[in-house]
């Protein structure tokens, strides 16, 4: 310190006015350049997303190509009414009943008396006296509960059974809006160079119409072999059921592993070792957790996962139940991390608080602790959760089943999934399919924003309840 | 949950002895009377850094007791060790003795649960809870399992925050959240959770550092008022303010051991006139008039 010269002061190290100026400029320039940088990069995320909700969206509406089996028109004019002024569900029920009843067999239209009945007052296609034979019998059908069907049940029968439009092409939602032409002459010059695919029909037989792949009624009919009336009733419920069981025992063991491990666990070095394998297992790829599914749950666990030890079911380990524990081990440690960061941004001054006063430890986390960390630990296990109803490697290996018509009842069911379901539809050939797996692929995307709608309002009503 | 066996000995007195009895004017000497809280060659470690070495004093039944010092000394560290605030810092570890009503906190056998229910804390920087100002002071009550009806809970808390001085401002909005008060209304919120849950000690650290002498005399008058029914041990930073509110106290100060480690000490334990006056340390005179360090 005595060898500083006296004319250096602190001073001297700074820039002067000018030399200041100029950095200051140059400070600034750099932090704009920084800021429209991150900008084109939220813009690259913002269209990546747009691109992908257009194409699904893009696929799930358009013209479609359709021959009918019996002209709408036909029948409307056979009963004596204008087909250019009325339509289908102009015809009474009586009607409608007999323009089925002229079209599908007795044993089919036997089938769907049995499920449930046209008239309350009369069998169709059923002998009264065989009717309470039925009925009388150990397993009554649906339809001896009473119910009959609705006018609108049997419109869709009729066109189902009776119309049974055979899709033979669609189009996309843009070009069926800007360019419908183009899509006809397409489909009239496939007629004309490949006359072999379409050799039931002629070209003057094809109709376009619009159509609505995601629609009401798809989301409620259950899976089929034919496009026209095939829909994801039985993805949608086995994905609800698997979300369920998934949240039901991950969101419990995960939050209480967290508060353990956040609150009691002392550093120790096995807890130090349970704490980075937890890390690691966050990131295990979801096909090992399907591989590990399908040894223990699937095949060890059999007689409690196919629920046979209960006496329910038969012993199939390949259910609902072990897939959706399968999904939740898979959440399990991602809930648990969040959980943790959550429980660490609590501020320590609350716990002393809470201490302070007396209260055990398990008194504070629960009155002081976990009220404020529920926001945080609700937005991990809302990402979770989420990565898991997309998930499909692991519910391929623990057997979910790619094509199955009955809704699941229970855990112990077969299942199928949407993600599945899509990847399905995805792997035929045929167009219509296409434009099915995006409707799939529309209708996980609605589920998975109304599980974090729920998710949301649940948080904020916390949150709000802290301030 | 606070019934522990009878074993440990740190029910509070029916009768409060009289605050003169407990006379001892040393801080060194274990003259006979037994304070509220004693501490026997008391060491605080954290893991292996001694923060502060060999404290034995005495504090008295109903009497305001203060810690002075320079920053650093281990005022904190030695408060936090007379109710086992420590236990929550895992590195902390206690030797020696605490005795409270002559029996000793650091006892296999006591549960510190107790002893925190027993001596009551109030933090240097206010932490109401993210609840209504109501739930702030009822859920301490609650927790130890207060009896009375929903009215006698909210005797309880108007009569807590009519004690901490806090009940005109806040009892048109006592559903408001705690943390909408004023740091200063704050701090004396956390006062009036401490009172409710009937202590019978309250250890206050730097109640005061964040508020403004309004609010500070305010509640150096409060304390002044506790004292007929509490002990109460105050760290502070303000000499005058341990001037004017207590009856002892303890000047720590800190030192450079063999090993080169930072470690605090009780330099002396005086009535406070005695020490401010005619201290009967050099350390403490320098620190008190200001020629310190
Ligand atoms: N949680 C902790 N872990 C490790 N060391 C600590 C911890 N808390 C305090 N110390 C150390 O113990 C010593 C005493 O700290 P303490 O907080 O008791 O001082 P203080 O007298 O209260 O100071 P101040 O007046 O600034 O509040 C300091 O050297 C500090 O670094
Ligand atoms: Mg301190």
């Amino acid at each position: 310190m005595t060898t500083q010269t006296p004319q250096k002061s602190p001073l001297d190290y700074f820039p002067t006015e000018d030399e200041y100026q100029r950095l200051l400029d140059k400070r600034t320039r750099r932090g704009t350049a920084v800021r429209i940088t991150f900008l084109l990069m939220l813009a690259v995320a913002v269209v990546g997303l747009g691109i992908l909700l257009y194409t699904i969206i893009d696929d799930s509406f358009g013209i479609v190509a359709v021959v009918n089996e019996n002209e709408p028109e036909d029948i409307l004019a056979a009963y004596g009414y204008d087909p250019t002024v009325t339509v289908l569900s102009d015809l009474n029920k009586e009607q409608l009943v007999e323009v089925l009843a002229g079209s599908i067999s007795s044993g089919v239209g036997r089938r769907l008396e049995r499920e449930q009945r046209f008239f309350a007052d009369r069998l169709v296609f059923e002998s009264q006296a065989k009717w309470d034979e039925v009925c009388a019998s150990d397993e009554p059908p649906s339809g001896c509960g009473g119910g009959v069907r609705s006018k609108a049940d049997v419109v869709a029968l009729v066109e189902e059974r009776v119309i049974a439009p055979d899709i033979i092409d669609a189009s996309r939602l843009t070009a069926s809006i800007f360019n419908p032409q183009r899509f006809k002459d397409k489909v009239e010059a496939d007629f004309l160079t490949n006359p072999d695919r379409y050799e039931d029909y002629t070209f003057d037989q094809v109709r376009f119409q619009w159509r609505a792949w995601f629609s009401w009624k798809f989301i409620t009919s259950p899976a089929s072999d034919k496009p026209e009336i095939a829909g994801v009733r039985t993805a949608v419920l086995g994905s609800i059921w698997l979300v369920a069981i998934t949240v039901l025992f991950a969101v419990p063991v995960g939050v209480g592993a967290a508060i353990y491990l956040e609150e009691f666990a002392k550093p120790t070095r096995i807890n130090d070792f349970i704490q980075t394998n937890i890390n690691n297992l966050a990131g295990v790829p979801s096909i090992i957790y399907g591989m590990l599914g399908l040894a223990v749950l699937v095949r060890v666990l059999e007689p409690i996962t196919s629920g046979s030890l209960f006496g329910d079911g038969a012993p199939n380990g390949r259910t609902i139940l072990s897939a959706g524990l399968t999904l939740g081990l898979l959440t399990l440690p991602v809930v648990i991390i969040s959980s943790q960061e959550a429980i660490r941004a609590v501020p320590n001054s609350l716990r002393q608080a809470g201490m302070g006063l007396g209260a055990t430890k398990w008194q504070t986390v629960r009155s002081q602790v976990l009220p404020v960390a529920i926001p945080g630990i609700l937005t991990g296990t809302i990402l979770a959760v989420a990565r898991a109803i997309g998930e499909t490697a692991p519910l391929i290996l623990v057997g979910a089943a790619g094509f199955i018509t009955v809704s699941p009842s229970g855990p112990f069911s077969q299942f199928t999934a949407l993600p599945i379901q899509i990847f399905q539809w995805t792997s035929l050939p045929q167009e219509e399919w296409r434009h099915l797996a995006a409707a799939a692929s529309l209708v996980l995307l609605v589920l998975l924003l109304s599980l974090n709608a729920v998710a949301v309002l649940l948080r904020n009503r916390y949150s709000r309840r802290l301030t | 949950m606070t019934d522990t066996p009878d074993a440990t000995v740190v029910t509070p007195p029916t009768t409060v002895p009289n605050p003169g009895s407990g006379a001892a004017e040393s801080g060194t000497s274990s003259a006979q009377g037994t304070g509220v809280i004693e501490t026997e060659n008391m060491d605080v470690f954290y893991g292996d850094f001694k923060a502060v070495a060999d404290v034995t004093m005495k504090f008295a039944f109903n009497e305001i007791s203060a810690l002075i010092g320079p920053s650093g000394c281990g005022k904190s560290t030695v408060l936090r060790a007379l109710n086992r605030m420590n236990d929550l810092i895992p590195s902390a570890r206690v030797d020696g003795e605490v005795r409270y009503h002559g029996a000793n906190i650091y006892d296999p056998s006591v549960d510190p649960v107790e002893i925190r229910r027993r001596i009551g804390m109030v933090f240097q920087k206010p932490n109401p809870f993210p609840k209504s100002i109501y739930d702030n002071i009822a859920w301490g009550a609650k927790i130890n399992g207060f009896k009375g009806s929903k009215s006698d809970m909210r005797d309880l808390v108007q009569g807590a925050l009519e004690q901490a001085a806090l009940w005109d401002e806040v009892k048109d909005k006592l559903t408001e959240s705690g943390l909408s008060l004023s740091g200063g209304q704050q701090q004396r919120l956390c006062i009036a959770r401490a009172i409710a849950t009937q202590p019978d000690v309250i250890l206050m650290d730097e109640p005061c550092s964040a508020l403004d002498p309004i609010a500070t005399l305010r509640i150096e008058e409060l304390m002044l008022e506790l004292k007929e029914n509490y002990s109460i041990i105050i760290v502070t930073h303000n000499m005058q303010q341990a001037a004017r509110v207590s009856g002892k106290t303890a000047f720590f100060n800190v030192e450079l051991d063999t090993t080169g480690q930072r470690t605090g000490y009780l330099v002396e334990f005086s009535p406070t006139d005695e020490l401010f006056t005619s201290p009967r340390m050099k350390a403490t005179e320098d620190y008190i008039t200001g020629r310190f360090g």
